[in-house]
């Protein structure tokens, strides 16, 4: 990329997480027979349709001892299925056009496709969406590739500060809980993985129960509806997943970690809050003025602006199934590490004791209200929405009513949220760079 | 001194019908509208002619602190208060540095465009550059500088290769500027960058949205009309002289694999509606790389199993001379030489053999279909037409580029590939990487790091 942008990269990234969008979106809803979850935007403005297909298949499912099953078997879909080749996936696809995605995290698996809506290519497409999903074949060949691939990929990273202090960060906050593993797994693990290992992961996890289907495009209800029903018609009817167990506090720890970079990587904090926590808005809002709007932060002020220790100072909550981390993070040159991490916590310990200003939640509010209608104004945008409200069942009316929440939103509401999610005094901090001393 | 010539295009571009409006204000700022209705936003985009091209020697990196410096505060608002605004009016907004250009944005509700001209308008001509605020901002940069290229060992190779593969030419410095020249910058270089560059003359403004072009086109000769026309300097070619043999560096970094990148000179888009070339490389690397199976994937990941990735690339538009890259991740056990050796057969296959009239279909099919994608993206058709503009190309350019994509054959790929993949044009670099661990341990075991 020979591209510099001014503003920390993260920011406009987990901005886009909590969902909203008008009451104009008109989002359909039904289930399948099998199970399967379906939600639908109808708009014929661009000859195109997206979908996603979204499992409880991430790397939290992984079994004990099986770290890297989750993203290995979500991996190999596309790497065969239905009796074609890894290649003639791929050349039909470009053939038409099509562009199939795949994206996992702790939560979810998913595929996504976006097709033309002509209907030699769309059918072509949707071809193909439903033999990756429904009849992976995960020869093994491709199995042992994949593996190595993987395991290489996961030696890369470990070159990355930035990379390895997340990994370190996830770990140290949540212990024993299945979020503690990355989502790539170990290489001792991911070299042990066989064939059969994906083959009952895809059969038990891929299943209508535990897909939510997401179409947004150049289609009709009944089409949607046809499309959704054959895509379920072909998954196994596995039952869903259990419940995640619920994650403990964390305990304070502070890990030093020693890298050959020329700046520290800084991670603070502790366990955030979940996808449906009656704490949400008081939190996203709150954050936005902590350190999630970007340059209308007390972070970037403070850290950024005033002192020029680094080039992205910021913080989020990243709402999940089980609660998410609360993170607040920073890069700085090695010798002035500690400055820099000491400005990040007194900032924070200052916000928690005292809250935003009546100004600065103002603020925050007219940004976030403001700023509504960008976060809906594109087929792609709307789609991943749906995909969220799918996946984590939240209700339809969510969007319709989120303006009115971020305005309800007062500096008492934030005070105690905070207060009752991040005690300052009992914070998991994480640094990799320089030497790795103890403190 | 209110006349104003406009050209109304009506482009075609696949099935939907955009109008675009293309003109240029009595100081010589250019203004492009494109309406597109579906959602009540917009996005306004300022480009200004400048980029690390322009710099030189010793001030590398002035046109990116420039653009940090733009956030800082003019005469009427005060420093902070342009994202402040901009944000209570609900926007997002940022900016970017390339080679070619420096431009600034705000998305925002169609009907705050008003607030983004004025305080765009404001900051083209009344800009204060303290020395105070610029000491701060350029220890933010040299941070910029350290997270994206110095700890990021295939960015170093990136850089170091391009300082090798142009000699002469401007491109060969990295647009984050050396770190020496950083430390070394003065806020009076970056005053003296603004006072050269900063000008309604030297500037674009691209509006893409939910908007009507002849209002946007009024608040453009309300806000920006009245700004002075300033001389600017003549840019001087610098054209780079030929390449007489290739080129091979090694760069030491700590990584944990290898990492090979070839880069070859090629020609950049100039003459749209002659040139071919372009247009070939365009398909070629589609051919190497644009699916999951193309060439380089399915021989070198999947078959051969010698690299763990590898891709190619080729950016046609651009105000300097063009370049064709490919870049690839050795597999465990194999080397850097083995995977060259292995790229190079391939390329060899491509000049001897040329390409299929089904890999050819397959590679037009993904570039009619991406220009109906690219729709579903306000910001990068904005982002497309300001690249284009700035590169000195007309927007008609890029209007018909589905067109003359279409129209590339086999002979004409198979001949850009023998004509330009030359060894005399290539430059190499090979990252060496080294341990991650100051001291490496005997007993270490891989995957396991000293934490404490």
């Amino acid at each position: 990329m020979n591209i510099l942008s001014i503003q920390a990269f993260l920011v406009a990234l987990l901005l886009g997480l909590p969902l909203s969008a008008q009451a104009a979106l008109a989002i359909q809803h039904w289930q399948t027979p099998q199970g399967a979850r379906v939600y639908f935007v109808e708009s014929h403005e661009l000859p195109m349709l997206d979908i996603a297909v979204d499992f409880a298949a991430g790397s939290a499912r992984d079994p004990a001892g099986k770290s890297g099953l989750a993203r290995l078997t979500h991996g190999l879909l596309d790497q065969g299925a239905g009796g074609l080749s890894e290649t003639e996936i791929a050349h039909r696809l470009a053939d038409v056009g099509a562009v199939l995605s795949g994206r996992l995290d702790r939560d979810r698996a998913g595929v996504t496709l976006r097709t033309l809506s002509s209907a030699a290519e769309k059918e072509k497409a949707l071809d193909l969406l439903a033999r990756v999903l429904q009849r992976p074949d995960f020869p093994q060949a491709v199995v042992k590739r994949e593996k190595r691939r993987l395991i290489a990929s996961i030696r890369e990273d470990e070159a990355d500060p930035g990379n390895v202090v997340s990994k370190a960060f996830y770990r140290a906050l949540y212990g024993d809980h299945p979020y503690a593993n990355d989502e790539s797994g170990e290489p001792a693990a991911v070299a042990r993985l066989a064939r059969g290992d994906l083959q009952a992961f895809y059969r038990t996890h891929y299943s209508a129960p535990n897909a939510v289907i997401s179409l947004m495009g150049d289609i009709t209800r009944a089409e949607a509806e046809a499309i959704a029903g054959r895509l379920a018609a072909g998954l196994s009817g596995a039952a869903p997943v259990p419940a995640l167990p619920k994650p403990a506090p964390a305990a304070a720890s502070d890990t030093r970690i020693a890298h050959p970079s020329t700046q520290s990587h800084v991670l603070v904090g502790g366990v955030g809050m979940a996808r449906n926590d009656p704490d949400f808005f008081p939190l996203f809002v709150g954050n936005y003025v902590l350190g999630g709007g970007g340059f209308d932060s007390q972070l970037m002020r403070e850290v950024r602006d005033k002192r020029g220790y680094a080039y992205s100072a910021y913080s989020y909550f990243l709402p999940m199934r089980e609660a998410g981390p609360f993170q607040l993070g920073l890069q700085t040159k090695l010798e002035q590490t500690d400055d820099a991490l000491k400005v990040a916590r007194d900032t924070l310990r200052q916000f928690i004791a005292n809250g935003p200003t009546e100004a600065e939640l103002n603020q925050a509010k007219s940004n976030l209200t403001g700023g509504f209608p960008l976060r809906i104004d594109s087929n792609r945008k709307i789609l991943d929405y749906l995909a969220v409200i799918g996946f984590y069942e939240l209700p339809l009316d969510y969007l319709d009513t989120w303006v009115d929440r971020v305005n309800a939103v007062d500096v008492a509401a934030v005070k105690q949220a905070f207060a009752r999610r991040i005690d300052p005094d009992r914070l998991v901090i994480v640094v990799v760079g320089g030497a790795g001393s103890a403190r | 001194m209110r006349s104003l010539w406009a050209i109304g295009l009506a482009l075609l571009a696949g099935s939907a019908q955009a109008t675009l409006t293309d003109v240029t204000l009595d100081n010589g700022m250019r203004v492009i509208v494109k309406e597109d209705h579906r959602a009540p936003v917009m996005v306004s985009q300022v480009w200004y002619r400048a980029g690390s091209i322009d710099e030189f020697n010793g001030t590398s990196g002035v046109a990116h602190v420039l653009e940090h410096m733009m956030f800082k505060g003019t005469e009427k608002v005060p420093p902070g208060e342009f994202s402040k605004r901009i944000a209570a009016a609900g926007g997002r907004e940022n900016a970017f540095t390339s080679r070619d250009h420096t431009a600034y944005f705000q998305q925002m509700q169609k009907d705050r465009l008003e607030l983004a001209m004025q305080l765009e308008a404001d900051r083209m001509a009344n800009l204060v550059i303290s020395d105070e605020l610029f000491a701060k901002e350029i220890q933010v940069v040299m941070e910029e500088r350290r997270l994206r290229t110095d700890d990021q060992a295939q960015s170093v190779v990136y850089e170091r290769l391009m300082a090798t593969a142009y000699q002469t030419h401007p491109y060969r410095r990295p647009i984050i500027g050396w770190m020496d020249d950083l430390q070394n910058m003065t806020a009076q270089d970056a005053r003296d960058w603004y006072a050269r560059w900063y000008a309604p003359n030297n500037a674009t403004l691209v509006v893409a949205g939910d908007v009507k072009a002849d209002a946007v086109v009024a608040l453009a000769r309300q806000y920006f009309g009245a700004l002075p026309v300033r001389p600017l300097p003549a840019r001087k070619p610098q054209a780079e002289p030929a390449q007489l043999g290739e080129k091979r560096i090694v760069v030491k970094a700590p990584a944990q694999l290898p990492y090979l990148l070839m880069a070859w000179h090629a020609p950049s888009l100039k003459d749209w509606a002659q040139d071919t070339t372009p247009y070939a490389l365009q398909i070629l690397a589609g051919v190497l790389s644009g699916n999951d199976s193309a060439r380089l994937q399915k021989s070198l990941v999947k078959t051969q199993q010698i690299a763990v990735n590898a891709s190619a690339g080729y950016e046609a538009v651009s105000r300097g001379p063009g370049m064709f890259m490919i870049d690839a991740t050795p597999a465990q056990g194999k080397s850097v030489a083995e995977l060259e050796k292995a790229i190079r057969a391939e390329i060899a296959r491509l000049q001897r053999e040329g390409i299929s009239e089904a890999e050819l279909a397959r590679v037009k099919a993904q570039v009619i279909a991406a220009d109906v994608y690219q729709r579903d993206s306000l910001f990068y058709q904005a982002m497309q037409l300001g690249d284009y503009v700035t590169a000195g190309l007309p927007p008609e350019a890029l209007a018909r580029r589905v067109d003359k994509l279409r129209a590339v054959t086999v002979a004409e790929v198979q001949a850009a590939a023998a004509q330009w993949l030359q060894d005399e044009r290539l430059s190499v670099a090979e990252l060496d990487p080294q341990p991650l661990k100051p001291k490496p341990r005997a007993a270490a075991v891989p995957g396991v790091r000293h934490a404490n």
